[in-house]
């Protein structure tokens, strides 16, 4: 069973100032089949966590571990964590001019599967996928983010998800931006890969808003670049009646 | 209508339009046009036309100690109803389509032995291209050909560069009224060759000249398409992709004289860098000339550097004598392949090199598209993973 461990992780960012410390001590185990929301106000280092897992080259680990399966993920290569069954849906993705998303998706299926589709079942796959995503057929043709709408942008992460058939799946912010209508279709695109239980998921955002689509086994509180408090569902509750206040003023970080 | 936008650090892209009534790009050359080299001063490397290119890497084409030395392996097919002949300098056909405007192209001019002379008869519609293959095999080369479409002819001319030598070479199109002539000229050559080239074009009355070169190989490469009219209702499209890599230098200096009414030109070139020490110059020049009313025209140069420590220069100039046009613009960008975006096609397991030639290949696709010969289309898009696959690894 996949199991993604980090363990007393710190990070910094490299900025005009010099390096500035964000993340100062986290550990969370994450299990195939679970899934964990962690919650947090701006600037908590929620997207630090998740951009520091993939491997963004801005971030430097100054600490601690991170192993999936026991390897170790800090020593890979971005696109080796990402063979290794780690994905990231982005919540900026960037635009890639020039680079449809059908070459893109095939590219990308064929590095983490270690050989490339079958082309007649592939655009098959592609076809249903985008379709439960009720994305429109031409959008393969598009170059991949170019132009797209907040939701686009969101529902192309979603497909790449369902596509790719990660380990362990990173959601940073999937929900910001999106309307209820777009939320809704997102959500079941994420249930439909936890459904499968091959997927443990470590679900960020701000609001508490997607946990009524997207239950999650484990809420985390995020505060000063640790977890703050730990709980069941019903710690979104608590947030979402009394807000992050206490974290942001408390002492819960030294 | 121009746009000219802010490049990144690596590149220099400086535009200008210039309404005047005295060419600038002709009193910025050093000398007159000329079939003589010795109507050319030694190049010393500051003049407007040689400044970007590194002189000595000519090995000596520009200063007269280049002696022809070596040979080039010429293969040339075509239909039946084409005639392929081997001319004396004396034929009267050489020469047509316009005089060399630098010293190097008139060095060849003064230097070649023998010229190549392709027609295809007029109305023939050829339903296959003439393949034209030059393989370098070392030494130094000079040459001139002469492709003449006559009136209402079709055809499609492909020039395949390979091998090594030191040459300079000059080819002439000649197009009647109603011609229609694609030419796509691919520089395949060893990382070694030295290659210059002044291709003129001479677009007869509602004729169609179509140019696309494709630039990969080669120490270093520079070339002079140009383009100008003999009546009203001719078109020019030239097009054009370049490939510059570690050390490699790459020029392309096309000029489009539009001295006739009523015809159009759209020039699109883009080149993607990558390695230390690549270069690649774009000079892109256009005049209206004050008789070319109904003028419609529009250039275009797109960059992609893809690595850091290389350059790019890229200079579009448009000159209008006339106001009465359609239409005239130009627009040249340079961008770098971000951290960003690699990062982003990384985390879905693609890895560097592959994410740059999926990047590379989009780019040029893009371009290739527009070209709108299917058969081609396929043939470059081989040609560029080909290219891609040998040097970006």
């Amino acid at each position: 069973m996949a199991t993604l461990e980090i363990h007393d992780l710190h990070v910094s960012v490299n900025t005009e100032g010099g390096p500035e410390q964000i993340l100062r001590g986290v550990d969370l185990t994450v299990k195939q089949g679970e899934t964990h929301a962690i919650m947090g106000p701006n600037g908590s280092g929620k997207s630090t966590l998740a951009y520091s897992l993939a491997g963004h080259p801005k971030y430097t680990i100054t600490g601690g571990t991170v192993t999936l399966d026991g390897e170790d993920v800090l020593e890979m290569s971005v696109d080796e964590r990402a063979r290794a069954g780690l994905f990231l849906a982005m919540q900026y993705p960037v635009e890639v001019p020039g680079v449809s998303v059908s070459n893109f998706l095939r590219t990308a299926a064929t590095a983490t599967r270690g050989e490339a589709p079958k082309l007649r079942t592939w655009v098959k796959e592609v076809k249903e996928a985008m379709a439960r995503l009720q994305m429109d057929p031409s959008f393969a043709e598009r170059n991949v983010n170019e132009g797209f709408s907040g939701g686009e942008k969101k529902r192309h992460e979603i497909l790449q998800l369902e596509l790719l058939q990660p380990k362990i799946a990173v959601l940073d912010e999937t929900d910001s931006g999106l309307d209820v209508d777009a939320l809704r279709v997102v959500s079941e695109g994420v249930n439909r890969v936890r459904e499968g239980g091959d997927v443990g998921t470590l679900l960020i955002t701000h609001y508490t808003r997607i946990l009524r689509y997207i239950k999650p086994d484990q809420v985390h509180v995020f505060a000063k670049g640790r977890i703050a408090e730990s709980g069941g569902a019903e710690l979104a509750d608590k947030l979402e009646a009394e807000g992050y206040e206490q974290y942001v003023k408390g002492g819960t970080s030294t | 209508m121009a746009e000219a936008q802010n490049p990144p650090a690596g590149a220099n892209t400086s535009g200008s339009i210039a309404v005047a009534g005295e060419s600038t790009v002709a009193t910025r050359m050093s000398a007159a046009p000329s079939f003589d080299v010795a109507d050319f001063p030694v190049p010393h490397g500051r003049e407007e036309e040689w400044r970007f290119t590194p002189l000595d890497r000519l090995k000596g084409l520009h200063d007269g100690s280049a002696e022809a030395s070596g040979s080039v392996k010429a293969e040339i097919s075509a239909p039946d109803e084409v005639t392929v002949e081997s001319v004396g300098r004396e034929d009267a056909r050489l020469g047509r389509a316009g005089a060399p405007i630098d010293r190097v192209a008139a060095q060849a001019y003064s230097s070649f032995e023998r010229a190549t002379v392709v027609t295809v008869p007029k109305e023939a519609v050829l339903d296959e291209p003439i393949r034209v293959g030059l393989h370098g095999q070392g030494g130094v080369t000079y040459g001139h050909t002469v492709f003449e479409l006559k009136q209402f002819a079709e055809a499609v001319i492909v020039i395949d560069h390979t091998g090594d030598t030191v040459r300079s070479a000059n080819v002439e199109f000649v197009l009647g009224d109603g011609a229609k002539l694609t030419v796509v000229s691919v520089q395949d050559w060893d990382d070694t060759a030295v290659h210059c080239s002044q291709h003129n074009a001479l677009v007869g009355r509602d004729a169609t000249f179509k140019s696309v070169v494709v630039t990969f190989g080669g120490d270093l490469v520079r070339l002079n398409p140009r383009v100008s009219y003999t009546g009203p209702g001719g078109e020019a499209e030239l097009y054009g992709l370049f490939f510059t890599d570690n050390g490699q230098h790459q020029e392309h200096r096309l000029l489009v004289d539009h001295d006739t009414p009523n015809c159009r030109s759209n020039v699109a070139y883009k080149g993607a860098l990558q390695g230390a020490d690549a270069h690649a110059v774009w000079i892109g020049d256009v005049i209206i000339r004050k008789d070319a009313a109904g003028t419609d025209t529009y250039e275009l140069n797109r960059n992609l550097v893809l690595t850091d420590g290389a350059r790019v220069d890229s200079v579009p100039n448009l000159e209008i004598e006339t106001g009465e046009i359609v239409g005239a613009g130009h627009a040249s960008a340079t961008g770098r392949f971000e951290d960003e975006q690699l990062f982003y096609l990384m985390s879905r397991g693609i890895s560097a090199d592959e994410a740059r030639r999926l990047v590379v290949r989009g780019f040029f696709a893009e371009l290739v598209q527009q070209i709108g010969l299917p058969d081609l289309q396929e043939r470059l898009i081989a040609k560029i993973d080909a290219e891609l696959e040998a040097s970006v690894a």
